[in-house]
């Protein structure tokens, strides 16, 4: 038999009405706007820091001061961009535990209503979703003048008993402005990111897998280790990379925390650090043109890292729907 | 104590039957393990979603390895009695319920019985099959004990008898890594019944296990329960009263009318109830002329 008579395949045609043509450009439209928008932020960026890179060449990425004006400039973003990760684990370390039990507490164990009349639940959800509209200027001055202060002590505690590790280690003798008190804030900021999205996970749960869990005689605790947890693992981890966009951008509470230093620093719980948001925020407009190119360099820096940890969470999150499901 | 009073101390959440599953008093010695079928007697149950009471008065015993059909039309209550007899019912928020329902003569209700353990007892198969997807067929059968932390040296055989009883065994002895997810819809019913015969239970409770399926699997199932029941007390919810005939030597007829609370209107042996019902309601429903 020749192909000739085998039926091709019909090359199916709809005709739209202007409505839908219309409703299709604007969405499509809006759908490449956010392309563009990342593209030219990228290009703006890369253009406006080039003075900086020609004037450092890999040296951008190696060297730890900042010295922008006089005749041999000398700058790196290495002690920022360590800084600014480290703030970020930190912060992580205490929001996961916390984002993620609250969570749980809201959903699984927390009753609908107290006393018979005030709606528990629905409060509890609307105090964490309050805290992710709070400025992070506010988290930032409480972390400064109220946070501080009683972080000094556990701060102690660790580089006395753990200082032999060498991150908790001191070697100054002041315990403010530490990258463990701005990390810690910097979690209390990624906390409402993280619960809210775990609580809209967790809640999606098949009632079916459930009660199938509970009718054989499951605990709540392990409904949410054998059920919740293995359905939820794609969001959860969603919800921890949304956390750490957060983390790793936050300006202005880093910068009221953190005194701001250069060079290279491991110890978290000693006075002095850097971070690349913070650092682009103390120090705009200082520094001539060449400062303000380096500073752009180094956002570039930081665009370049959010961007490959958010593709790097959406495998994750896709290789475990596969898995899973 | 009466109904009326039982009421009452629901409604007014006196002695709530929700607290009961927090007890944290170590639970009474209910069964011992190995002891096989049960009888369940429920004695005047009653059950609210809210306000709004959902079934009245509900008496009912459920013979040591006989078969209970419950029948009756949508939405009169069968289904949330089944639920109260294994307390899953108050896992449902604003649902409460009265009465007793004794397993071998220890209610099931008690403040000192753990909900988690009694259905662990009182084992479950769904509607809608709800195997663990995520699982193995094989962890899918050793889920139950993986939750009530047993431990065992005859997985295999735990294994095997499940799947044996549940007339699954020669489908999936080769497929035991596959996920539960992958089998067919029959399968996966099969599958969920070897998974609540896997922890032993003294009774299984089954929420119109064929009504997602086609009818050969229908079919398999209903010999699987034929089966069983000389091990387990069933009861199982119906709407094909060709079923509950094949399937059940009692059956207990549930009504709602108007919107009142479901109750019983009659039970007897299955071939009473289908050849001479007692109740001209009940010889309407069963010859088909409502519901």
């Amino acid at each position: 038999m020749t192909s000739e008579l085998a039926p091709s395949p019909l090359k199916l045609a709809n005709k739209r009405s202007n409505e839908d043509r219309l409703f299709r450009g604007v969405t499509r439209g809006a759908g490449l706007a956010t392309f563009v928008i990342l593209a030219l932020i990228g290009v703006f960026l890369f253009i406006e820091a080039l003075p900086a890179f020609r004037s450092q060449g890999w040296r951008f990425l190696t060297n730890t001061g900042w010295q922008t004006t006089g005749a041999h400039p000398q700058f790196g973003v290495l002690s920022a961009l360590s800084g600014s990760i480290i703030i970020a684990v930190i912060g992580l370390i205490i929001a996961i535990p916390v984002s993620i039990s609250c969570a749980l507490f809201i959903n699984e164990y927390a009753p609908d209503t107290l006393l018979r009349f005030i709606p528990f639940k629905n409060f509890l959800t609307a105090a964490v979703d309050l805290m992710a509209a709070v400025p992070s200027i506010i988290y930032g001055m409480w972390g400064f003048f109220i946070l501080q202060p009683h972080m000094v002590g556990l701060e102690k505690w660790l580089s006395t008993f753990f200082g032999s590790l060498g991150i908790f280690q001191n070697t100054s003798g002041a315990y403010t402005s530490s990258f463990f008190i701005a990390g810690t804030i910097v979690g209390i900021m990624c906390m409402p990111i993280i619960t809210s999205l775990c609580r809209e996970v967790f809640s999606l749960t098949p009632s079916g897998e459930r009660e199938g869990a509970m009718s054989l005689g499951a605990s709540r605790a392990r409904v949410i280790r054998d059920v919740v947890f293995p359905f939820s693992k794609g969001g959860m981890i969603g919800s921890i990379m949304l956390g750490l966009g957060r983390a790793l951008g936050e300006a202005i509470a880093v910068a009221i925390i953190i005194a701001l230093a250069f060079p290279l620093n491991f110890h978290v719980v000693q006075a002095g650090g850097n971070s690349i948001a913070a650092l682009i925020a103390l120090q705009w407009g200082a520094g001539g043109n060449l400062g303000t190119s380096a500073l752009l360099a180094a956002g570039l820096v930081l665009f370049i890292l959010t961007l490959i940890i958010n593709m790097i969470a959406s495998r994750i999150v896709n290789a475990s729907k596969m898995a899973g499901r | 104590m009466t109904n009326e009073e039982n009421m009452t101390e629901v409604l007014t959440g006196e002695t709530d039957r929700r607290v009961a599953s927090s007890a944290t008093a170590s639970p009474t010695s209910l069964r011992v393990d190995g002891v096989t079928a049960a009888e369940l007697h429920a004695k005047g149950v009653h059950a609210w979603f809210g306000e709004r009471m959902v079934l009245e008065n509900v008496d009912l015993v459920m013979e040591r390895t006989k078969v209970t059909a419950l029948i009756g039309p949508s939405g009169c209550g069968k289904s949330t009695f089944l639920r109260i007899l294994n307390r899953m019912h108050e896992i449902v928020p604003g649902a409460s319920l009265a009465g007793s329902v004794d397993l071998d003569g220890e209610d099931i209700y008690d403040p000192n019985q753990r909900a988690a353990t009694i259905r662990r007892h009182i084992g479950m198969v769904f509607q809608r099959p709800n195997p663990f997807p995520a699982m193995s067929v094989r962890d899918n059968v050793l889920a139950g004990l993986r939750f009530n932390r047993i431990k065992s040296k005859h997985k295999d055989e735990i294994i095997e008898e499940a799947l044996t009883k549940a007339g699954l065994w020669s489908e999936v002895r080769d497929r035991l890594k596959d996920m539960g997810g992958a089998l067919s819809g029959g399968q996966q019913q099969r599958l969920c019944i070897a998974r609540a015969l896997a922890v032993k239970p003294a009774v299984l409770l089954m929420d119109e296990p064929c009504s997602a399926l086609d009818p050969g699997s229908t079919l398999r199932i209903e010999q699987t329960v034929k089966e069983i029941a000389h091990e387990v007390t069933v009861v199982i919810v119906t709407h094909n009263m060709q079923q509950a005939q094949r399937v059940s030597d009692k059956t207990a007829f549930f009504l709602s009318q108007d919107g009142n609370p479901g109750y019983i209107v009659e039970t007897g042996k299955t071939e009473d109830i289908f050849a001479r019902p007692q109740d001209p309601r009940t010889a309407d429903y069963v010859q088909g002329r409502f519901g």
